[in-house]
């Protein structure tokens, strides 16, 4: 024990001297090339010869899996000579060692990278992805996925900016925040399915004075109320200056009396009791379980609620856009996550041809048919169910309006928890509308005037 | 045989003495040394966790300490300490030694069911609690039974309400740890002790102050220092049952990292914040174990 003091010393010492021998973080991830390849692209994959493809994914749940097994099933009878070696992983797992995989010798080939700032942003930023452009041109991607599709993974070419520039990822399916909607309280409180969203709003006031709770939320876990929140300044806000903040471009302003009355208008239902009492203290999930149980009349959520609350509730049960104020609907909206190739992969054109097979005409029909929502050539496919019909038909809407707009989240890489803060601040009232701006101002206008 | 040198210690010269500990101070440097000097190094940077690094000095501690929020988070650890440390001591003393004057039958059923939560991984406690803290969940039930509704409240979701309800899901966790290392102390005082007392008049409470507490500071100390450092790095516990929420009101340091390092791709400030976690547990169990040898010696 007395020898204490000394050891101390020598740790100390011998930290600092492991500090100051190793190299600066970062410096030994080649980050592979960062000109765009050019040259031609070879599309047959049946003449690529012998080429083992290395995919990494987060396709482990229901619908997911059995989507990508039959394809990758399909895929490899079809072109024998490609080998693919699958590496699953939940989502969580895949955003926390994707990072260290590409910076490492080798990385996947293909791999399914979140869209937002963190992960896709900071890939194209080291130079770890492909540029898809020469591809989507070589495979005519462009006519099937729409602009406004494209641009959930598309960022200039030093990732500084994101919504415009290069493609990086291409999704298979898509993903729209709209209303579920239990068509028997409706009709029980004598309340016609709202066609705009002033019908909507009082058809809130109507059911809550029939004793129902019109709406349904969940916000223990911070993020769902950024997807109501989106909803409701998705009628408030133009679509473009949406579009600004949630990409976090520069320009934009958190602090305009439309966002103000977007945020005013959450609160607004607060205080008349649209919500439950508790609506920070409730799940996500428990608070969707009830929906499907039959507790209240609205639910604003995403469309990965699709299968399960088609199963619960089966005829019950509708789900569509948001009711625009004027005729044009605005969702918050986007894609599942893209897949993209690797810069190190050795067979960059395998690698197109894969993810080309995964998000073909064909392959749509398999998404559709395991209860996925297919991203392109949605009003072609079928559904499973009247739930999952409503749902194509409103992402098929969406896209044809160009009505989506991003989620709130994406605009900087803080900007999740900022925002998900600042909505349980403002639903429990411990901050008010222009507060609530302000707190996610700074978050905003700190990001874009330090990424210029 | 040849004859000793007289000086030094009896054995093998102090040199050998530290290559017999090569090998275990090799597996320590490489698997603990050396990351934490790593952590101390990305700490000096601002590193996105795949491009190259911009060396910031000492921006990301002057950060630790001017942010509000990374403030709040290590205040709230503070507060987790009560109520890991301090409040299951309290109980832990008082059940403990309820059980080893009783002389209970069947200790060893009671000693496990007290001891049980510590064999549930933290994760399950915490999705069991996160349930029974919901609006319609158990606890809510439980008051509206004795007629307490107007208790009743969404406790993960409430302000006030929230960081006092994970620490208490602490409280319950470490009370079976801290009852059993005690009772295991007080069950090594000689009996004599207490007749000694009992004969000089001492009551219970006089007992108690005089024999037992004296006897089981090694122990306290060892629980103390145990519990505390659980507080501190608290993370399984918040990431399940609030994600530090409501707004910020019970996000703590571990969780902070996480969300730097994994999420925000802020390794450089992550690092720093576990940096700086690092030494105040360092400073906090290092300052327990020396006031307890203090008083022992």
């Amino acid at each position: 024990m007395r020898s204490r003091p000394t050891s101390l010393l020598a740790v100390a010492g011998l930290i600092g001297a492991v500090a100051l021998a190793a190299c600066t973080p970062g410096s030994n991830s080649d980050s592979g090339q960062s000109a765009s390849p050019t040259g031609q692209v070879t599309t047959d994959a049946s003449t690529m010869g012998d080429v083992t493809l290395t995919v990494w994914d987060q396709e482990v749940r229901g619908g997911q899996a059995a989507q990508i097994e039959e394809l990758n099933k399909q895929f490899q009878a079809k072109y024998p000579n490609i080998k693919l070696k699958r590496v699953t992983r939940s989502f969580d797992d895949l955003k926390t060692t994707l990072r260290l995989a590409l910076s490492g010798n080798e990385p996947p080939d293909v791999f399914q990278a979140n869209n937002g700032r963190p992960d896709m942003g900071a890939f194209v930023q080291a130079g770890q992805l492909v540029p898809l452009d020469r591809y989507a041109e070589a495979y005519q991607w462009g006519e099937r996925y729409p602009e406004s599709v494209r641009k959930y993974s598309s960022y200039s070419t030093d990732g500084k900016t994101f919504g415009t520039g290069s493609l990086y990822g291409l999704p298979q399916v898509g993903e729209v925040v709209g209303i579920f909607v239990n068509e028997a309280k409706l009709e029980k409180a004598g309340v016609d399915e709202p066609k705009t969203w002033a019908e909507f709003q009082e058809s809130l006031a109507t059911l809550k004075a029939k004793g129902e709770q019109p709406l349904v939320l969940g916000n223990l876990d911070k993020w769902p109320a950024i997807h109501v929140f989106g909803t409701v300044q998705a009628q408030n806000v133009q679509p473009d200056a949406i579009r600004t903040l949630g990409f976090g471009q520069q320009g934009g302003s958190w602090k305009t009396p439309e966002n103000t009355k977007a945020a005013q208008t959450v609160v607004d239902w607060v205080d008349k009791g649209y919500f439950s009492k508790d609506v920070n203290g409730l799940g996500y999930d428990p608070a969707w379980q009830a929906f499907s149980k039959g507790t209240g009349a609205y639910l604003i959520a995403g469309t990965w609620l699709q299968a399960d609350l088609g199963k619960a509730m089966g005829d019950n049960v509708t789900f569509m856009l948001p009711p625009a104020v004027a005729d044009k609907p605005v969702a918050t909206g986007g894609t599942g996550i893209p897949w993209a190739i690797s810069s190190k992969s050795k067979h960059p054109d395998a690698a197109a041809a894969y993810i080309d097979f995964i998000t073909s005409e064909d392959a749509m029909a398999v998404l559709a048919k395991n209860d996925n929502l297919p991203i392109a050539d949605t009003a072609d496919q079928e559904a499973t169910g009247p739930l999952g019909e409503a749902v194509f038909k409103a992402f098929g809407t969406a896209v044809e309006e160009d009505a989506l707009v991003p989620y709130l989240d994406y605009a900087t890489p803080t900007m999740a928890d900022t925002l998900g803060a600042a909505l349980q601040d403002l639903l429990a009232k411990k901050a008010t509308p222009e507060e609530f701006l302000d707190t996610v101002e700074k978050d905003y206008s700190g990001f874009v005037s330090s990424n210029k | 045989m040849a004859k000793r040198k007289s000086a030094g210690p009896p054995g093998e010269p102090r040199r050998i003495a530290y290559l017999y500990l090569l090998p275990a101070f090799l597996v320590y440097a490489a698997f603990l040394l050396y990351p934490l000097g790593r952590s101390v190094q990305i700490s000096l940077y601002e590193w996105n966790g795949n491009t190259l690094a911009t060396w910031v000095g000492l921006d990301n501690y002057a950060d630790v300490v001017t942010d509000p929020a990374l403030r709040s988070s290590f205040g709230h650890a503070l507060v987790l300490v009560f109520f890991y440390a301090v409040l299951p001591l309290v109980i832990g003393l008082a059940l403990a030694s309820i059980l080893n004057r009783a002389r209970v039958r069947g200790l060893a059923f009671f000693r496990t069911v007290v001891f049980l939560p510590q064999v549930v991984a933290m994760v399950v406690i915490a999705v069991a609690w996160r349930r029974m803290y919901a609006p319609d969940g158990n606890v809510n039930d439980l008051l509206r039974a004795v007629g307490l509704d107007s208790l009743t409240r969404g406790w993960l979701g409430d302000y006030a309400a929230a960081l006092p309800a994970v620490g208490f899901i602490g409280t319950w966790f470490e009370i079976g740890l801290v009852t059993v290392l005690l009772l295991a102390g007080m069950g090594r005082i000689p009996g004599e002790l207490y007749e000694a007392a009992r004969l000089d008049g001492a009551g219970p409470v006089r007992e108690f102050l005089a024999v037992t507490l004296p006897s089981v500071r090694g122990e306290i100390s060892v629980a103390l220092t145990l519990t505390v450092i659980a507080a501190l790095r608290t993370f399984d516990l918040v990431y399940v049952t609030t994600r530090g929420g409501p707004g910020q009101s019970t996000s703590v340091p571990s969780f902070e990292v996480y969300n730097r390092a994994f999420l925000q791709g802020r390794v450089g400030s992550a690092a720093a914040v576990a940096v700086v976690l690092t030494l105040i547990i360092f400073v906090i169990s290092f300052g327990i174990t020396r006031v307890a040898e203090r008083n022992s010696a």
